[in-house]
């Protein structure tokens, strides 16, 4: 360990944390593949949950495609169409998101943002890809075995999940249950790490208060999945020995093909609960890092320092805490006692108030900005629209009382694909265009971002606005076809096409994006290393992508918060975190 | 460099004591919890994560048992054993319960000796635990055995609700999973202490970073853990 001496400056204490003792790969495929940097294993993580998530884009236009265009199509027949809904549904919310904003962005900005050289437990943090891959693999495998991937809906519910009639009763469900057993450990060794580099490997002059709200939000994030994942883990867990050994945990006494089947006694209600009391908090634990993300964004491309900088890190810590003891209103209409709705539907509502500060803090931290509408703001300023209209129709859902009706139409699906699907892609979309620079040492095109942005953008309003009407018509969610219910208007039916249409659209723009990506790594302009003169620690690197250990000989030192942009006086519109007071160029004749 | 060992060059202010000093710590730059390492940090962010799965696998047990409409097995007269003609109650449970308590201790022990470097004494109470901890998993064959001769099944048993069978063997299940790998690290922190690993600071295989002693302590908490988390199992499902 090497001390570096004390320099007096106030507030720098004396080195405490030490270097850490990396792993040095010595052939191209510890470099590569089996790699311990996190750097590698954060773009791993974020190829293979893109991977996987185009999988989950495929299904969502062929579901369309059915709903828009019913008995069109003679490939998509009802249990497929159950089925592409379930695997969608559970792709994107865990395998896609929770991956790519932890796995992914969590494993990049984690130890540049901190200052650490790398995670604090490299080959542990590599298992977590390496387990994560094999889940993905297991999952992806539903595709091909007999009877295909499970229909229960990704949230599993028993009885039906592993009744025969539901499609993939065989094959699917079994390893639908082992892939997220695996997902679960896998995250767990890489979420131990992200958040013990967090507490324990920052460094010097990096207190909590200095973090970047990106690792604020992440680290909430995982502090948070550490504690909902073992919900999931165990209902996984029971629901599998339900299907395999005939245990009956979730499973009432009833009537199957006619037969009294072999369960009894069971409580399909205790499922519910232990699902959603991990499936609440997933909510957050995909919105929190995107809210971190989008805070850093703004401030970057408005040129001003985050509003409310501590109401900011204490609405995150609220959001996360709240979020734990709200999951019930996932269940007013699944029989439990009535009366527990009171209670979750207030402290839902209550999670209102830190969201709604930190949706404020962002618009003020806009007001009177020097605002770049580049295609990072131009996403984060998207997010902020999408997350307040769809936080809107989560106050409806919230209540009891408009939830009954609401519950299981098109409502909630418009609801939370604005709130926990847009919104969170949104800003997974704006921190590519924000830190591609830094992965690669290339700028993404900037034409072909802005199409992109507008396309993504204006045609998630023109797929899901429509979709709150139809809900209020009570088209219901999942249904294969609406056939003739007289209920539902003619003109819902072309509503439906036109989403459809709309839907195909943005999906296949999104291969602009993925052009963009491949083209820009070898065309793109080439960006320095600080593209966006920005504070935080990550584009102050020696080198343009990071090298091997981050920061080269010594680690830097950090003397003040994240968000000095336009700081009256100084010569620059922005003052790096690791510059000392004494270097800061004044302006002159300006006071120090 | 040593992440164990934290040197303080004396620069640093009086470090303050009660909610003041956690105050302090948080707000402090580098480490939240000053002079934990991030190994036993890290075990015991993991324990915390695991206690949630033991409290929603006792939960869930718990609902069963409260929700089913079927009498519930008597713990006392399953969990019984017929010794020279006396029925005794839960014998077995209590032997259990005693070994794993004893293993602690021994584990306490073993602690104290690492960290005063004692090599033989240290490696042979890791071993001590670990053969308690293997006779633990021995006795819980044993009893698995018993109530499966005696027709428990995870779908059904003789005397009443198919949950017990169901819950039992989940969760001692479960659990003895738990105890079984510690065995196996045990064993493995043992070798390595007695061989001089941590005197030499010879690297890892995979993690090719040196150990320390203190890695007697980490997995000394999580066999503790393990401990605790069977006093709550022996509550809860055989004295309920």
């Amino acid at each position: 360990m090497v001390d570096i001496p004390y320099e007096g400056i106030r507030g720098i204490p004396p080195a405490e944390v030490p270097d850490v003792e990396l792993y040095h790969p010595r052939s191209w495929w510890t470099r590569y593949v089996f790699s311990q940097d996190a750097k590698v294993i954060a773009i791993q993580y974020s190829l293979t949950a893109t991977a996987i998530g185009l999988v989950a884009l495929v299904l969502s236009w062929l579901m369309r495609l059915q709903l828009g265009f019913p008995g069109t199509f003679s490939f998509i027949d009802a249990n497929q169409y159950l089925q592409f809904i379930t695997m969608h549904g559970m792709i994107m919310v865990i395998y896609l998101l929770t991956a790519l904003f932890l796995g992914g962005f969590g494993n990049y900005l984690i130890p540049l943002m901190v200052g650490a050289r790398d995670m604090v437990f490299p080959y542990v943090n590599m298992l977590s890809y390496w387990v994560y891959l094999l889940a993905v693999l297991v999952l992806a495998s539903t595709f091909f075995v007999p009877g295909g991937p499970t229909g229960a809906g990704w949230t599993l519910y028993p009885p039906q999940a592993i009744l025969s009639g539901t499609p993939g009763q065989d094959w699917g469900i079994i390893l639908m249950m082992a892939s997220l057993i695996l997902f679960i450990i896998g995250f767990t060794m890489g979420g131990l790490n992200y958040v013990v580099t967090v507490l324990q490997a920052r460094t010097r002059g990096m207190t909590l208060m200095r973090l970047p709200l990106t690792v604020w939000g992440i680290f909430t994030a995982t502090v948070m999945a550490l504690l909902a994942f073992p919900a999931l883990f165990v209902a996984s867990v029971m629901l599998l020995l339900d299907r395999l050994l005939g245990t009956s945990f979730f499973m009432p006494a009833l009537v199957e093909m006619g037969q009294l089947s072999k369960y009894g006694g069971g409580s399909p209600l205790l499922f519910q609960h232990l699902f959603w009391f991990f499936g609440h908090p997933e909510v957050y634990i995909v919105a929190l890092p995107a809210f971190g993300i989008v805070s850093d964004l703004i401030s970057t491309h408005a040129r001003k320092n985050i509003f409310g900088y501590r109401m900011m890190v204490w609405a995150i810590v609220a959001i996360g805490a709240l979020s734990f003891i709200v999951w019930a209103h996932h269940m007013y209409v699944s029989g439990m006692f009535p009366q527990f709705g009171y209670f979750f539907a207030t402290t839902t509502l209550i999670i209102a108030i830190p969201t709604a500060i930190k949706v404020y803090n962002w618009v003020l931290t806009l007001w009177r900005g020097d605002i770049h509408l580049t295609v990072p703001m131009l996403f984060a300023l998207g997010f902020i629209i999408t997350f307040v209209n769809g936080g809107l129709t989560g106050l409806f859902l919230g209540n009891v009382v408009v939830d009954v009706p609401l519950s299981d139409t098109m409502f909630v699906v418009a609801h939370f694909h604005m709130v926990m699907g847009v919104a969170p892609i949104m800003v997974v979309l704006g921190a590519i265009y924000h830190w591609y620079p830094k992965v690669t040492g290339r700028m993404l095109n900037d034409a072909m971002g802005k199409f992109h942005f507008w396309v993504t953008f204006l045609g998630a309003y023109l797929i899901f606005f429509p979709m709150h009407y139809l809900g209020l018509l009570g088209v219901p969610r999942r249904y294969f076809e609406l056939g003739d219910a007289t209920f539902i208007p003619s003109s819902a039916h072309s509503l439906n096409a036109f989403i459809s249409v709309v839907a195909l659209t943005v999906g296949f723009s999104q291969m602009v994006f993925l052009f963009n990506l491949v083209w820009s790594m070898f065309k793109g302009e080439a960006s320095g290393g600080n593209p966006w003169r920005a504070t935080t620690l990550e584009w102050q690197t020696p080198e343009t992508p990071p090298g091997h250990g981050n920061w080269g000989k010594e680690l830097p030192v950090v003397y003040r918060w994240a968000y000095d942009y336009s700081v009256p006086g100084a010569a620059e519109d922005f003052i790096p975190q690791n510059q000392p007071p004494r270097a800061t160029q004044l302006v002159q004749g300006a006071a120090s | 460099m040593a992440e164990t060992v934290l040197t303080n060059p004396g620069q640093s202010p009086a470090r303050l004591e009660g909610w003041r000093g956690i105050a302090a710590d948080w707000a402090s730059d580098q480490r939240a919890f000053k002079n934990v390492s991030w190994g036993k940090a890290m075990m015991w962010i993991f324990l915390l994560s695991d206690t949630f799965i033991f409290s929603c696998f006792l939960l869930s047990y718990m609902t069963a048992r409260m929700s089913t409409t079927v009498p519930w097995p008597n713990p006392s007269e399953v969990f019984a054993l017929n010794i020279a003609g006396n029925h005794i109650p839960l014998i077995l449970i209590a032997i259990m319960t005693f070994v794993l308590i004893s293993s602690s201790g021994t584990m306490a022990m073993a602690v104290n000796f690492g960290y005063r470097r004692d090599r033989v004494r240290t490696a042979i109470l890791m071993l001590v635990t670990a053969a308690f901890g293997a006779t633990f998993v021995g006795m819980q064959a044993f009893e698995w055995t018993k109530l499966i001769m005696e027709g428990v099944r995870p779908w059904g048993n003789p005397w009443g609700a198919p949950q017990f069978g169901a819950s039992f063997f989940m969760i001692t299940g479960f659990h003895g999973t738990h105890v079984t790998i510690g065995v196996i690290f045990l064993i493995a922190i043992a070798r390595k202490v007695f061989r001089g690993d941590f005197d030499v600071e010879r690297r890892g295989f995979f993690t090719s970073r040196r150990g320390y002693y203190e890695i007697v302590e980490i997995t000394g908490l999580y066999w503790h853990f393990v401990d605790l988390v069977w006093v709550f199992i022996f509550a809860f499902f055989y004295l309920w």
